[in-house]
């Protein structure tokens, strides 16, 4: 069958700019003529709808299911359920545990439990309403705590309600000190919120086997799962990336993928999906609400002398991420400073509310809200400015993390403070304010009586890319050709451009590697090798990596043709030319209507599992920080926050695309904002509340402050051009400042975030 | 149902169209101009904004029956032939799309801003556009690409 008639474009645009500058992006025109294919604008001539009927409970046993009724409606062309996946009915990112239709139990609300196929969507979700489903109908567990230790309740998953626990310890546990502050945190349910929904076009082969266009953050392992479930070899199901409308971890999981495919193959036509926004709450996994119990101990002079910390992630029905979750929460977890003693447990459990897996900051997030909300807490204890405390504290290169790793690159993290410290504040208020500016804004709440303002700090340590001994890599192949009497480079990987710029920043290495102007980036697809998943602040480092290796290659393959040493020569402006300058050759002339094609793999330097009872091992390839200052204005009788700036110092190790990485802050730091302020999946009795954008609010404009970014680099000695990830740290530093300064400001412990009016106001 | 529209000047026609469908819908599905963007379709998000009958509006609002003998224009519609309309132009040069999900809902709603406010001031910015929301930029690219776009098209 042919491809579709919409699908993924080559991105030729070409605009000048290496490695360092800011060119544009090359998809940028087709963006804003509205002329950029993405996942749920693929179209094909005789496609049918995909419609999904999903569990209205949190936990019940399956008793019947009937879809004759549905079958039989005009325009339904397939209804399936467990009993028709062709190979095994299970998946799973890190444990395979996840249904791909649920056969006799049902775990969360929203779980999928049978498929159509329609004419039109409308015909479809009609369709849904007559499969016949019977339910006996469960106690939910939904105490993640309990779920941790309370073996009498009843087992979601054959090993039982714990996915993982880890242990870390380091130096004398039970270590005492002259100042002692503790606090127990709570973090709420938060969602990607992506704009694009999950959707994909799957178009059955005549090879028997299937293709895919669909928006996902890792178009192998996608693959992998699929092909399992489908019962078909790896090469039968090809999957192409089709435009992506934002990820943040959201699309690591797999949504419609199985689904699409399976209607595909049994109608033996294309078959669209594309979930709406209601759906989308439920289609996809949420970011790891958690419960933190801290002590920090230090001397009077306000060194740290011991963390003690037992945090529980509700990981909800199926594993998906959990386990990385403990990993990095535990790892991660007295943040980035110089902690001699600690003694930190980590749980992950099953639970009958929505699965959470991968979010941007991914189990940074909630430790970094808690050890960032206790250093405050000790800083007034001592009678110590916050950031002065956080910079005598601070983590340099040559610190032993609480890993036992040593940090051999730089660590600047008592410079992030300063800086972030010394930008200018905004003038305090003064006389009459514009309302538009005040908390409340236009509704005319307030015209500024009982308006407060607070100032706070958040600083955090991620770690870059997968962790714990994954051999983590890429791939790329460069094509160098002559096209219209220029050279010119087709850039092809599996690399999953989800809106953060990657197809820029291919384009940037291959022009600055191979000297050449025009550089174009071919769609991403299972035909080339795998790249790993766009998450983990990885794919410049690990993909850029990878890209620079088979520009490298080509280079190499254009010397040795020409029977030259490659030492001294260069490709400069379409030439090679040596060490002297001299121009040995005309690259077009030299390729004439031949090409150069190498494929490259890029590999990071190896980690290491943790040790099962202590917690020790060299877990993480590289770190990034960041650190925020956040300045509010809260009216403490209606308890509505402003945020009023938003500042933040990031070390990116090399701004690759200095414009690029300051959106990345930019657009991370919003993530944070939100999840401080207002973004949060209610989950009540296993039920979600408000699966509307309507109910789950994410930051608009007139939320968000004007920024100030202080972009350092401090090249890391062992990665691909100095490289540090970028994408997750400032979502991660933003919650506490903003927290951090909203308790300077009214002076309450608010040991929750969200924070809500209701916790200000105390009603 | 039959309905008929002038979409970015053209008139169009739509057969069978089914009475609950949206405008966005046949947009979308039935004319072959995607631009326009599903992404919440409740009004929330403001990524569907088009023109109807010179004033924006959600089209995932607007019942496509509504729609009969009017005006549209979409995103697919402000740029002319090639030349990109200055809002498009400074989006791109701006650094203001990234995923670009939220993007042509945006560059409806700033069109209509200049148009109706050309030189607007930074809150009048941030209240035009509160209903258009963008998850990836942060907003800070979408003023500077506003601003830009004023000033581009106060000197043309």
């Amino acid at each position: 069958m042919s491809a579709p008639a919409r699908s993924p474009q080559e991105l030729h645009d070409t605009i000048a700019g290496g490695i360092g500058e800011s060119p544009l992006r090359p998809d940028g025109t087709l963006k804003v003529r509205g002329e950029f294919a993405y996942s749920s604008d693929l179209w094909h001539e005789d496609m049918l709808w995909g419609a999904t009927l999903r569990s209205p409970h949190p936990h019940a046993r399956i008793v019947r299911l009937d879809v004759s009724r549905a079958l039989a409606q005009p325009g339904v062309h397939a209804v399936l359920t467990h009993e028709d996946v062709p190979g095994e009915n299970v998946y799973g990112l890190k444990y395979q545990d996840t249904p791909a239709l649920a056969a006799d139990l049902v775990r969360y609300q929203g779980e999928p439990i049978a498929i159509l196929a329609a004419d039109h969507p409308e015909i479809a979700r009609q369709a849904l309403k007559e499969i016949v489903v019977e339910y006996d109908v469960l106690e939910p567990i939904t105490d993640p705590e309990r779920a941790a230790h309370d073996d009498t309740l009843p087992k979601l998953h054959p090993d039982g309600n714990l996915v993982r626990h880890q242990r870390i310890v380091k130096g004398d546990p039970a270590a005492t000190a002259d100042v002692v502050v503790s606090g127990v945190y709570e973090i709420g349910m938060q969602d990607q919120a992506f704009l694009g929904p999950e959707s994909g076009l799957a178009v059955p082969a005549e090879d028997g086997g299937v293709d895919l266009y669909l928006a996902t953050q890792w178009l192998h392992v996608d693959q992998r799962q699929t092909a399992k479930a489908l019962g078909l070899p790896l090469e039968k199901v090809r999957l192409t990336l089709s435009g992506v409308g934002g990820a943040f971890g959201g699309r690591e999981d797999l949504s419609m993928q199985i689904h699409s495919c399976m209607l595909a193959l049994r109608t033996g036509r294309p078959v669209k999906m594309s979930y709406n926004r209601l759906e989308s709450f439920f289609g996809h996994v949420h970011r790891h609400p958690a419960k933190m119990y801290y002590e920090h101990g230090a001397t009077r002079d306000g060194k740290l002398v011991y963390v003690r910390a037992r945090m529980y992630f509700d990981g909800g029905a199926y594993a998906s991420k959990t386990p990385v979750v403990v990993g990095n929460g535990t790892t991660l977890s007295v943040g980035p400073y110089d902690v001699p003693n600690a003694h930190i447990e980590g749980w992950g459990v099953y639970t009958n509310n929505p699965t959470c897996g991968a979010m941007r900051g991914l189990g940074a997030v909630q430790p970094t809200y808690a050890y960032e909300s206790q250093m405050d807490k000790l800083a007034s204890a001592l009678d110590l400015d916050p950031a002065e405390l956080r910079i005598r504290n601070a983590l340099s290169e040559g610190s032993t993390v609480v890993t036992g790793q040593v940090v051999d690159f730089p660590a600047p993290v008592a410079e992030l403070v300063q800086r972030v410290r010394d930008l200018p504040l905004p003038p305090e208020p003064a006389g009459e304010r514009d309302i538009r500016e005040l908390p409340g804004g236009a509704s005319n709440t307030t015209h500024g009586e009982g308006v407060v303002r607070g100032v706070g700090y958040g600083v955090t340590i991620k770690n870059i890319s997968y962790a714990e001994g994954l051999d983590d890599y890429s791939t790329a192949r460069v094509r160098l050709e002559v096209l219209g009497g220029e050279a010119v480079a087709m850039v092809h990987t599996a690399a999953a451009e989800v809106g953060q710029g990657l197809v820029t920043l291919q384009q940037q290495i291959a022009r600055t590697e191979l000297g050449l102007t025009r550089v174009s980036v071919h769609p991403a697809d299972t035909s080339v090798g795998d790249a790993g998943s766009s998450s983990a602040s990885r794919q410049t480092y690990v993909t850029g990596g990878a890209v620079r290796n088979a520009c490298r290659a080509v280079a190499e393959a254009v010397y040795a043709r020409l029977g030259v040493p490659a030492e001294g020569m260069s490709l400069v402006g379409g030439k090679v030319v040596a060490a002297d300058g001299e121009v040995v050759a005309d690259l077009a002339e030299l390729l004439g209507d031949t090409a150069i094609e190498e494929t490259r793999e890029f590999h990071h330097r190896p980690t290491y599992p943790l040790d099962p009872e202590t917690g020790q091992g060299d877990a993480h390839v590289q770190y990034g920080f960041s650190a925020h200052r956040a300045v509010v204005d809260v009216d403490l009788d209606l308890g509505l926050v402003k945020v009023v700036q938003l500042d933040c110092a990031q070390d990116v190790g090399k701004a690759m695309n200095p414009d690029a990485v300051v959106a990345q802050i930019q657009g991370g730091s919003a993530q944070g904002l939100g999840l401080a302020v207002m973004e949060e999946i209610l989950v009540k009795d296993g039920k979600v509340r408000n699966p509307s954008f309507t109910d789950y609010l994410i930051p608009t404009i007139l939320d968000m402050p004007p920024m100030r970014v202080d972009v350092l680099e401090r090249p890391d000695p062992h990665a691909p051009y100095g490289v540090r990830g970028v994408g997750e740290p400032p979502t991660i530093s933003a919650t506490p400042a903003i927290a951090n300064a909203i308790r300077a400001a009214t002076g309450l412990e608010l040991p929750r975030v969200p924070i809500r009016p209701e916790h200000i106001t105390g009603v | 149902m039959r309905v008929n529209v002038t979409v970015n000047g053209e008139h169009r026609r739509a057969d069978n169209v089914w009475e609950g469908e949206s405008l966005l819908y046949v947009l979308r599905e039935r004319l072959g101009l995607p631009g326009s963007k599903n992404a919440c379709e409740q009004g929330e998000c403001g990524s569907c904004t088009v023109y109807l009958d010179g004033v924006p509006a959600c089209a995932c609002l607007v019942a496509a029956g509504q729609a009969e003998g009017r005006d549209v224009v979409t995103v697919e519609g402000l740029a002319e032939g090639d030349e990109l309309d200055p809002v498009q132009e400074s989006f791109v040069e701006r650094g203001a799309v990234q995923c670009g999900f939220c993007t042509p809902g945006l560059l409806v709603a700033a069109h209509d801003l200049i148009e109706r406010v050309p030189d607007p001031s930074d809150v009048e910015i941030r209240e035009a556009l509160a209903g258009n929301l963008c998850r990836c930029t942060g907003y800070e690219k979408i003023l500077d690409a506003v601003r830009d776009a004023a000033a581009k098209k106060a000197v043309r």
